[in-house]
This record gives structure tokens, C-alpha cells and sequence, in this order.
């Protein structure tokens, strides 16, 4: 690599925060079916999906239970067999309301009739089963993967980039699939790679991995040829390391311009686990049922990695996982630099979900925020070069076209700021309000 | 619902820094100093010290209850103020002189504008440059350190003002750097005040962007105008001012960029003063004009978000 290269392959800002890997070593263990699941009908970014079931009907495993005719969409399949007893509405982790279908396990787990490996002969036979396997980001932001894979201009694509960084402290749901489906990563990259007619395959995984990196480099050395490559890139641990645009950056050195898509620099970027299910789907046809998620943090008992299925209530993973040994003051959906604080424990799973992070009182220090007295930790934090003191005066002042000018906009809310600021001021929040006060003024005009 | 799930933004983890960590590393950073110029001058630093500090927290604590805002006095920014206020007044001032400078850095200077944060120029240095116009003689009185060669002389010249007359200083360097010299208290142990800097920076308070460029751009003009430029950034308050209240971080920049551009200014004014003012000693003026000009060097030097580029003025 050139000096030239290395250096464009650098990223500014993040944190070191502390990793709290302890369920590393855990393997997924698979929850049985719970007696009932609450399957919401968004759970992904886009067009929520409207129920294909009616209360009282039978459902098996792998049977839709939610569509949507509109593009960004991605069907919802129910992960039991049994019964329809009610569709009532649910209160999303972020706010927005949605209908849930609820369905009475009858334990049998028997499966229906259309889960079987989907006939892919050509690049819409594809991006067809990829919209049938119901896969969304399973990273955490959920974005409907057959759109994201039928880009704009798709011969421009010539990287793919597997999302293995995983630099969220606590949560180890893609090192596991790591270490337990190796094979499938490698398989489903290359189909990717082949239906993108790409040119290589780059798999990004943090430094604080090594057990990681050398299974996955053995397989990928086996399988790489020329024009068609496939090999692992260690990462400096650093959060926020998997954040797409800094992802990005470091493993091809390549910028994403503001309000454009990796895509449009040839980079499609997928989570490991996408991945993997994908290789899985096309091989079984199981759509995606159940995700696997790291139950930890200081009020569980026994922290482990549970393979769980998707709207299974929360509690139950929990409960399933062993329990809780302290009360629990926080309960967290994802990892705790962006994850969702849950107002309700019995909210289900979704299929973004990778962790449940239950926190004790200990962790729930709520310091009031003090006058920002301007030292530019932030600034320095901010992966996105963004200066928040300068953008919160911006927004204090109802200067929305300074705010833009400022770049609120590129904020991805990974939350570096906020942690490192000593006077403990709510900048996540700010930035959030500000890109509210921004997209609203826009709208307006 | 007794004992509910508590809900707030992410992050939910927090790196466990304070204000109040910061100014208590900064005092830890201001220690040696401290114990150089009571070596030095004798008990009376110690109060001056005493009597600036207290100055300073009386003056926070009445001015954020006269101004009816929550109290502010134990993040300990003013204990912070009035230590580098003593640092910068000669040994021989009069203490109620001390108290008076307190009073105007933290009331006038700093509470009257909002507070921690708010204030544009640095309280310290504008509480000294208060002292210097209604106090010119007592201001101006320098007396030599106990230890030295020349301890039985009462007062002296300091080194600049001997070199502003166009003479050769007559202290030594092992002299200047361990601050054997008349000066303002805290400010001729240029030992101390290093043991301080490599602790700030360790401690990662400040970045020693500041410093550096601030101190390089003072030796680099020194030299191209024909002066020494050792004797020159290790005499005055250069490296009291470069190291603890230069890098004051609400009166400096929040950008490297910006600190950058902030620290050769402080540079070039302190040079200009000391070789062409009328005055032997700078960078209290020098820090206190570009204190007022860093909103400007912020907007000049803004950070440009990721993905964008640089538009030229045309486009």
C-alpha cells in the first residue's frame, strides 16, 4: 500500500470506549418458540407492511404475515406455527405506532408449504428471492436489502464490504456468526459478489477480534481469485468503526459524498449476519424467522447469545436468557452508544435488533448537563467533522440555513460526542432537534 | 408504576469526565508552579495566591446569587481564575490590589457575560491588564527572588525590560529556566511551568497545539528580528501565558485549525510588543486580542463535514 493509499484510508474522531465483550465466548443458544409472539408490522425502513392475516387463521412457520406493495418494503414472516389471536397496535421503541399481529404458538413448529430454496438463475431471480427472504440491515438500521442491492447504477459497483466491525460495546451478535457460520459468510458474499458482478469482497472486522480474523481469512484465502477477490481487513478498534461512511473510508479509501450512497462510490456495505442469512435462505428457503441477540449488561444474570424468534417478547428473552440478578433501571434495545432506551419489556424482538442491554441502577447516572465551556472534545469526536457547539448556538437561534451549512445533516447520531463531553450536555439530542428544525424548513419551502 | 424503566437519548454510556475534573487537573498542572514561587519569593506568594483565590470564589459565589442562577462555585473554574491571577501580579502587591483584580475578572469579566463558557476574554489576564492601568506603580515592582546570586538586592530589572532597552540581559539561562529573575510570581520557573504542560497533556486536558505554535512562533520571530530567541521565551509570562491561558478553552478556538491560526497570532502580537510597544512585556495583549478574534477564526477555519468539498467563492 502506498503512502498515498494509507492516508486515505485514515478516519478522524470516534472514541475508545470501553468493549464489554464479555459474551464472546457464549455460544448462540436457541430459545425455544415462546408461548405467543407480537410481530410488528414495521420493522424496517420504509413502508410498514399491512397484515395478510386475519385473526383466527393458522399460521405456519415461514408464512408471511405481513406485505406491502409499495418498493421499500420488505415482507414479515411469522417464526411459530399456530394461531392468529388478535391484531392490535404496538408502540414502537422510537415512537411511531404500527399494527402488530399476535399470534398463539401450538408448539408443533410446523412449517409452510413455500419454504423451499428459491430457483435463482439471473440477477432479478435474485434480488426476487432476497425480497421473499424478508431481509432487512440486520446491522441495526434495517434497510430492505433488495433495494439496497439494486443500486442506481449498478455497474459501478465493483466492492462489497461485510460489515463484521461490530464496534458497539457489549454486543458480540456478528463475531458469533463469525466463529459459527464462517462458511456461510464467505458462500453468501460470493453469490453477492457474482449477481453484483463485483470485482472483490472485503471483510471488515475490528482488531479486538483475532479469532475472527484468522477463521475468516483462511476460508477467504481459499476462495479469492483474480478479478474476483475476497479477503479480510483488521480494523483499528475504535468506535465508531462500523459506522458505513467511516467503514467505507478505511477499507477503500474511498468518501461518500454528503447525500449520496455507498453505492454511488461502488461500495455496497452488508452485515455480516445479512450475509450469512442470505447464503442460508437461498440454500433452505427459511426466510428470516429469528435473529440472534447478546443479552448482557449488569443486571442480567447470566449474559450469553441467544438465537431468539422475532416477536418474541422481551421479557421472555430475558427470563429465557436466566433471569436478571439486580432490578433493572434501563433496558436498552441495541448497544449502548445508539441503542433504544425500552419504556416496556414486553415489547418484541424486531429484525434489527442485536442486542437487549439491561442496565442497573449503578449505570443509569443521569449527570445534569452544565455550560459547555468549549473544549472541543466533540469536535475532535466527531467522525463527520462537525463542530456541535457551533451548530447547537445555530439551532438556538432558529437558523435552520446555518445549520445545514453546518453539516448537521451528515450527523448520524453515533453518539461520540456525548460521551466525551465533560459537562454532560445532551448534544445527540440537539443535533437530533436540529436536523428536525432543518428536514421541517425544507419541507416548508 | 413504582419504579419505572428510565428512558433518555442515546449514548447510555458516558466517558465519566467533568468540568470539575478538568479544572481540578489543571490545578493539580498549576501546583509546582505554585511551590516554585513561594521557593522563590518567599511566604507573601503564598498570599497573594490565598488572597486572589479567595477574591475570586467570593466574587462567583455573590455574583451567581445576586444573579439569582444556580451556583456554579464548585466546578472550581474560579479557584482555576484566581491562582493564574496571583501567578501574574508581582509579590509585592498589595493584597487588597490582589482582591480588587478577583473581583473584576470574575464579576466583570466573567459572570456579567454568562458565566463558565460564556466569557470572551480571559478573566485572568483581563483582571491583570485591569490592575496594570489603576495600579502602574505597584504593578511595576519587581523584586528579585531569594535564591540567586544577587540576593541582597531588593528589587530589579526584569529580563525584557533590560532587553527592551536595547542591553544584554545579565541572567544566565540555567537561571531563566529554573526562574531565578524578578518577575510576577508564577511566571519565571519555566521548570515548574513545564511539569505542568506535560501533565496537562498527558492527561489529555489540552492539546499542545497551542503551546507549541504559540512558543515557535515567538522563538522564530525572535530570531529573524536579530534578538536571542531563548532568553526571550523564557522570560515574561510567555510560558505561564502559552501553557495555562492561552489554551483557555473558552477563549481558544474549538478546532485544531482555528488553534492553529489563534496561537501564531499570539505569537506575532507578542513579538510586536515586546520589540516595537512601549511596553517590555505582550502577551497579556496578545492573548486578550485574539481571545476577541476567535469567533472570526472559528467561522475562517470551520471544519467542513464529511463528504463535502471545499466551494470555491465563484461557484
Amino acid at each position: 500500500m502506498s503512502l498515498k493509499e494509507w492516508l486515505l484510508m485514515q478516519t478522524r474522531g470516534g472514541v475508545h470506549a470501553p468493549h464489554c465483550k464479555h459474551t464472546a465466548e457464549c455460544e448462540t443458544i436457541v430459545m425455544p418458540p415462546p408461548e405467543r409472539v407480537i410481530i410488528a408490522m414495521s420493522q424496517h425502513i420504509g413502508a410498514p407492511c399491512t397484515p395478510t392475516v386475519k385473526v383466527g387463521d393458522t399460521v405456519l412457520v415461514g408464512q408471511v404475515v405481513g406485505d406491502s406493495d409499495k418498493p421499500v418494503s420488505a415482507p414479515i414472516h411469522s417464526g411459530v406455527s399456530g394461531k392468529v389471536t388478535a391484531i392490535s397496535e404496538l408502540l414502537l421503541p422510537d415512537g411511531k405506532k404500527t399494527d402488530a399481529v399476535v399470534i398463539e404458538s401450538d408448539g408443533e413448529q410446523r412449517i409452510h408449504q413455500s419454504v423451499k430454496p428459491p430457483v435463482v438463475e439471473s440477477y432479478d431471480d435474485f434480488i426476487k428471492a432476497v425480497r421473499q427472504s424478508g431481509l432487512v440491515g440486520l446491522g441495526g438500521a434495517g434497510f430492505p436489502t433488495h433495494i439496497k442491492l439494486q443500486p442506481k447504477d449498478l455497474d459501478k459497483v465493483d466492492t462489497i464490504i461485510i460489515n463484521a466491525a461490530e464496534c458497539e460495546p457489549y454486543i458480540t451478535s456478528d463475531y458469533r456468526e463469525c466463529m459459527e457460520y464462517p462458511q456461510d459468510i464467505i458462500s453468501g458474499a460470493l453469490t453477492v459478489m457474482e449477481y453484483l458482478n463485483a470485482d472483490r469482497v472485503i471483510i471488515a472486522v475490528e482488531r479486538n477480534k483475532p479469532a475472527a480474523i484468522t477463521e475468516l481469512s483462511k476460508i477467504a484465502a481459499e476462495v479469492t481469485r483474480p478479478g474476483h477477490e475476497v479477503f479480510v481487513k483488521s480494523l483499528p478498534a475504535r468506535y465508531p468503526q462500523g459506522a458505513e461512511k467511516v467503514l467505507i473510508k478505511t477499507c477503500t479509501g474511498r468518501i461518500v459524498p454528503k447525500g449520496k450512497l455507498p453505492a454511488d462510490v461502488g461500495c455496497i456495505v452488508m452485515n455480516v449476519n445479512s450475509i450469512a442469512f442470505l447464503a442460508r435462505y437461498l440454500k433452505t428457503g427459511m426466510p428470516l424467522v429469528d435473529k440472534r441477540l447478546t443479552v448482557d449488561g449488569s443486571a442480567i444474570s447470566h449474559p450469553k447469545n441467544v438465537r431468539a424468534v422475532i416477536g418474541t417478547p422481551i421479557r421472555d428473552v430475558i427470563e429465557f436468557s436466566g433471569g436478571t440478578k439486580n432490578k433493572i433501571r434501563k433496558l436498552l434495545m441495541g448497544g449502548p452508544m445508539m441503542g433504544i432506551a425500552l419504556m416496556d419489556d414486553g415489547l418484541p424482538v424486531l429484525k434489527q435488533n442485536n442486542a437487549i442491554i439491561a442496565m442497573t441502577e449503578d449505570d443509569v447516572t443521569i449527570n445534569e448537563p452544565s455550560a459547555c465551556i468549549r473544549c472541543g472534545r466533540c469536535v475532535k469526536a466527531c467522525p463527520m467533522n462537525l463542530a456541535p457547539p457551533t451548530i447547537e448556538a445555530a439551532y438556538m437561534t432558529d437558523d435552520t440555513g446555518l445549520q445545514e451549512k453546518l453539516g448537521v445533516t451528515t450527523c448520524m447520531e453515533c453518539g461520540c460526542c456525548s460521551y466525551v463531553c465533560p459537562a454532560s450536555r445532551r448534544i445527540v439530542q440537539t443535533m437530533r432537534l436540529s436536523k428536525q428544525a432543518v428536514s421541517k424548513s425544507k419541507s416548508k419551502s | 408504576m413504582e419504579n419505572p424503566l428510565v428512558i433518555t437519548s442515546s449514548p447510555h454510556l458516558h466517558c465519566g469526565m467533568s468540568t470539575k475534573g478538568i479544572m481540578l487537573d489543571v490545578l493539580i498542572a498549576l501546583s509546582p508552579a505554585a511551590v516554585a514561587s513561594v521557593l522563590l519569593f518567599g511566604w507573601r506568594a503564598a498570599a497573594v495566591i490565598i488572597v486572589s483565590v479567595a477574591s475570586c470564589v467570593t466574587s462567583e459565589y455573590l455574583s451567581r446569587i445576586v444573579l439569582k442562577r444556580p451556583q456554579s462555585v464548585g466546578d472550581l473554574s474560579a479557584v482555576v481564575t484566581g491562582v493564574l491571577l496571583a501567578f501574574n501580579l508581582p509579590v509585592s502587591i498589595p493584597l487588597w490590589q490582589a482582591a480588587i483584580g478577583g473581583v473584576v475578572a470574575i464579576v466583570v469579566v466573567k459572570q456579567k457575560f454568562g458565566g463558565l463558557g460564556f466569557n470572551f476574554v480571559n478573566p485572568a489576564l483581563v483582571g491583570r491588564i485591569v490592575m496594570m492601568s489603576s495600579f502602574p506603580k505597584e504593578m511595576d515592582n519587581w523584586v528579585l527572588p531569594l535564591l540567586g546570586s544577587a540576593a541582597d538586592a531588593k528589587t530589579g530589572a526584569t529580563p525584557l525590560y533590560t532587553l527592551s532597552q536595547g542591553a544584554e540581559t545579565t541572567y544566565n539561562l540555567k537561571d531563566l529556566f529554573l526562574g531565578i529573575r524578578p518577575g510576577c510570581l508564577g511566571e519565571t520557573c519555566v521548570l515548574a511551568l513545564l511539569l505542568g504542560g506535560i501533565y496537562l497533556v498527558i492527561r489529555r486536558v489540552i492539546s499542545p497545539t497551542i503551546p507549541l505554535v504559540y512558543i515557535g512562533t515567538v522563538f522564530i520571530m525572535t530570531w529573524l528580528l536579530g534578538s536571542d530567541p531563548v532568553v526571550h521565551i523564557l522570560s515574561g509570562g510567555l510560558m505561564l501565558v502559552a501553557i495555562f491561558m492561552a489554551t483557555d478553552y473558552t477563549t481558544s478556538p474549538i478546532n485544531t485549525a482555528g488553534r492553529v491560526v489563534f496561537a501564531v497570532g499570539c505569537g506575532l502580537l507578542t513579538v510586536l510588543i515586546r520589540r516595537f510597544g512601549s511596553l517590555p512585556e505582550g502577551v497579556s495583549f496578545s492573548v486578550v486580542i485574539m481571545n476577541i478574534l476567535v469567533p472570526l477564526i472559528e467561522r475562517a477555519t470551520r471544519p467542513l463535514p464529511f463528504g463535502e468539498k471545499r466551494r470555491l467563492k465563484h461557484e
